[in-house]
């Protein structure tokens, strides 16, 4: 341990770490483009410039180790000159493009020219012209023209996506990023270039000129994409989702998340394959009912069946409340032991984020016990059960099981199939009833990752029965003061519940008591009694998620490596 | 129940001759009767228009110049905006700008005539017309948009000068 001085005060610090890293942990905002606390240093936008007494010259705070007795100044006369001449220098070339980039509002070179530069231009000469809207991959958008050449964008695919795809060309002010010829920027990971570079030069295709930033509210949420469970903000305008992007949590995913979690796990959210009522099968047709209607038939209908004949299929996809309230359902409802989830792995896990297993909920959907324990079937016994007829009536969760042609054909000779699906799908057309279900976007739960992370999703879209205001949900400007005649407060509601509530109000309808009126009072009692939750809670999980006991999970064996 | 006795206190008490009403009433009759032959100020609105002068606030318009509108869906307008009548929203185009609105749309039943929309746009793409003759039979009529808001700039040239020499 050195001790050092920065603007003042004394602070301890490590003899290995940088004067910017000292400086942040205690609080201290040195301004950077370049520098990023994952990427090695490579010290070239000079941003952080800083006085270091008994130096010449000022020197820049992110390759410079602090050492014992160092005495530092972030904010005197001559470091505020020299930002001023660094923002000067920076600007020069920089396009006028804030009215037409994506970056505009989330810039760090915009937000630094209010701070740091002195609000004005001597420059009057032309600016250098580069290339403007060249794709560099299948997600990725480069304007060569508004590049600070901070090279972050490099150092993140060469460290830590570890695929070499970006390098400079040219020298100077014509310095321009591009690939290299007949090459793409298509690494798995390829977006988070988007975050990480300071301007505009990089933004998503996807996401192109949907929305201006302010115009939206973020919700803090879990990807659905993996098991990986990337922590993410869900931004949304008009009650729609417009992108995810990757929220920081250094147990979980860092700064990342991958591109197949940011692209494909929130479209289906605001479809026009969303389910808008429940349904019931009338004669071969799927005719849309009211709640109390499909409920009472759901009833009806499993009331017809004895305890073995009757199966359900959790879901990885569904949260632990919802798979918890399902297998008390299954179990102490109607009596049946058989109860499985399916598997949906695909490739193998890499050595970043990504892996095989593509449901956010495996392991909670094992740990709450929505699985046959000793007595009951598995996934496969209750599918050939379908088969041979022994078993005449499923209930399936928030998944689409119906994969396969075989799998089809057996479903569809089975006596009764009630399904909670958000979307339609080939098993919600088969199924006799459906129920519409809220999408992980549209309710509050938890989801637990491959590491026994427990993490809490919340609601970011609003449903028929959630007020965004009176609910407590994220709310941007025109939210907060739009009249209820105003258009954009007449964005689509889905008329979908949570899968839990729709589980209540069968076992209500059914002469059982389960009194739960929140995800959060589900969850207070999976931490009562089950082991592997003990001691946790929503305020404990907080917005980075908490660890339950892996160890006494009920039948898991952890796969060793 | 305490009795509220208020006295009624006058500054000054009418003479005779005005309680008298008639000569007050001659006077004031007077004053009607002068105004008749003096020269007319009303206005024959709305055969005879006024033309307000350009530093006028009518309600906001796009500026169109040759066959397409300058603005660039930025979105400024819309977020400075007191009253959230502006709705953007951006697409790309071949154009050099890059990006357009392909739909703009202005609520003139929220919109206070105040300007700052004219004032927030970098691009000179909205400005404050002459036009202050606004009105509708319902909600969803006062929603202007591209189809009501596109102005050709030939149209608008008093505003544009105006706001070149004193902004
Ligand atoms: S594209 Fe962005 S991240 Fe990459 S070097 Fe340029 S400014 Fe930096
Ligand atoms: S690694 Fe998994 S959890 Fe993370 S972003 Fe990708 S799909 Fe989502
Ligand atoms: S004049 Fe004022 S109120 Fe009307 S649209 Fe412009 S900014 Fe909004
Ligand atoms: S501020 Fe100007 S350029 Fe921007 S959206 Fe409004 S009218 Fe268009
Ligand atoms: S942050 Fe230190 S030189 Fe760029």
């Amino acid at each position: 341990m050195v001790k050092i001085q920065i603007d003042g005060k004394e602070y301890q610090a490590e003899p290995t770490k940088t004067i910017i890293e000292v400086a942040r942990d205690n609080g201290i905002h040195i301004p950077h483009f370049c520098w990023h606390p994952r990427l090695s240093v490579s010290g070239n936008c000079r941003m952080c410039l800083v006085e270091v007494e008994k130096n010449p010259k000022l020197v820049i705070a992110c390759a410079t180790k602090v050492a014992d007795g160092m005495i530092v100044h972030t904010a005197n006369e001559r470091v505020i000159k020299a930002r001023e001449a660094i923002m000067e220098f920076l600007l020069i070339n920089h396009p006028l493009d804030c009215p037409i980039c994506d970056e505009a509002g989330e810039c760090k070179l915009q937000d630094y020219a209010y701070k740091y530069s002195k609000g004005y231009s001597r420059f009057e000469e032309e600016k250098v012209r580069k290339p403007k809207r060249v794709a560099l991959g299948p997600n990725v958008m480069l304007d060569v023209e508004r590049c600070i050449m901070c090279s972050r964008c490099i150092r993140f695919c060469n460290e830590i996506a570890k695929t070499p795809q970006l390098v400079f060309t040219k020298r100077g002010d014509h310095v321009e990023l591009t690939t290299a010829p007949g090459e793409e920027l298509n690494n798995p990971y390829s977006m988070n270039v988007i975050e990480l570079c300071p301007v505009g030069a990089l933004t998503s295709r996807d996401f192109r000129f949907k929305a201006r930033v302010w115009e939206m509210s973020s919700t803090e949420s879990i990807c659905r994409g993996c098991a990986r469970g990337c922590n993410i903000n869900i931004w949304v305008r008009n009650n729609e989702i417009l992108r995810l992007t990757p929220r920081y949590n250094p147990e979980v995913n860092d700064y990342w998340m991958c591109d197949y979690g940011r692209l494909n796990t929130f479209k289906y959210v605001n479809s026009g394959d969303r389910i808008k009522s429940p349904m019931i099968n009338k004669e071969g047709e799927l005719i849309e009912v009211s709640w109390e209607e499909a409920i009472a038939s759901a009833v009806f209908k499993l009331k017809n069946f004895k305890k073995s004949e009757i199966a359900g299929i959790s879901s990885a996809f569904a949260t632990n409340e919802d798979n918890y309230i399902f297998a008390k359902f299954i179990k102490q409802v109607l009596g049946s032991s058989n109860i499985d989830f399916m598997k949906h792995n695909v490739g193998n896990d890499d050595n970043l984020l990504i892996r095989a297993d593509k449901t956010p909920n495996s392991l909670g959907t094992i740990a709450v016990g929505a699985i046959p324990g000793e007595k009951g079937m598995n996934f496969d016994q209750i599918l050939n059960g379908i088969k041979s007829g022994t078993i005449k009536c499923l209930y399936v969760l928030c998944d689409d099981i119906a994969i396969s042609d075989e799998i089809i054909n057996a479903l569809s000779k089975i006596d009764c199939l009630i399904v909670n699906s958000p979307i339609r799908n080939n098993l919600t057309s088969i199924a006799d009833i459906v129920f519409p279900s809220a999408t992980y976007a549209e309710k509050n739960g938890t989801f637990t990752n491959f590491q026994g992370r427990v993490q809490r999703i919340r609601p970011a879209v609003a449903t028929a029965e959630i007020d965004r205001t009176l609910d407590g949900l994220a709310q941007s400007r025109l939210d907060k003061f739009g009249a209820p005649n105003d258009r954009w407060t007449k964005g689509v509601k889905i008329d979908a519940r949570p899968t839990w509530r729709i589980i209540v109000a069968i076992a209500n309808a059914m002469n059982h008591k389960f009194k739960y009126n929140s995800a959060e009072e589900i969850f207070n009692e999976i931490s009562t009694n089950i082991d592997a939750f003990k001691n946790l809670n929503y305020m404990k999980i907080g917005n980075k998620g908490a660890l339950l006991n892996i160890k006494l999970i009920k039948y898991y064996k952890p796969v060793t490596v | 129940m305490n009795k509220i006795n208020r006295k009624v206190v006058r500054t000054e008490d009418l003479n005779f001759w005005q309680k008298l009403y008639i000569p007050e009433i001659l006077k004031g009759m007077k004053i009607t009767i002068r105004q008749m032959f003096l020269p007319k100020f009303t206005r024959q609105y709305p055969e005879e228009k006024w033309i307000p002068p350009p530093s006028f606030r009518g309600r906001p318009v796009l500026v169109e110049e040759n066959g397409k509108e300058r603005c660039v869906a930025c979105g400024l307008c819309s977020r400075v905006c007191p009253a959230l009548a502006i709705e953007v929203q951006a697409a790309e185009t071949e154009l050099s700008k890059e990006r357009y609105p392909v739909k703009f749309e202005i609520n003139m039943l929220r919109c206070i005539f105040c300007g700052l929309c004219e004032e927030a746009c970098p691009e000179e793409a909205i400005v404050m017309s002459k036009d202050y003759e606004l009105t509708f039979f319902s909600q969803e009529e006062a929603i202007f948009g591209k189809d009501k808001l596109l102005m050709p700039i030939d149209e608008l040239k008093d505003r544009l000068e105006f706001l070149r020499k004193y902004r």
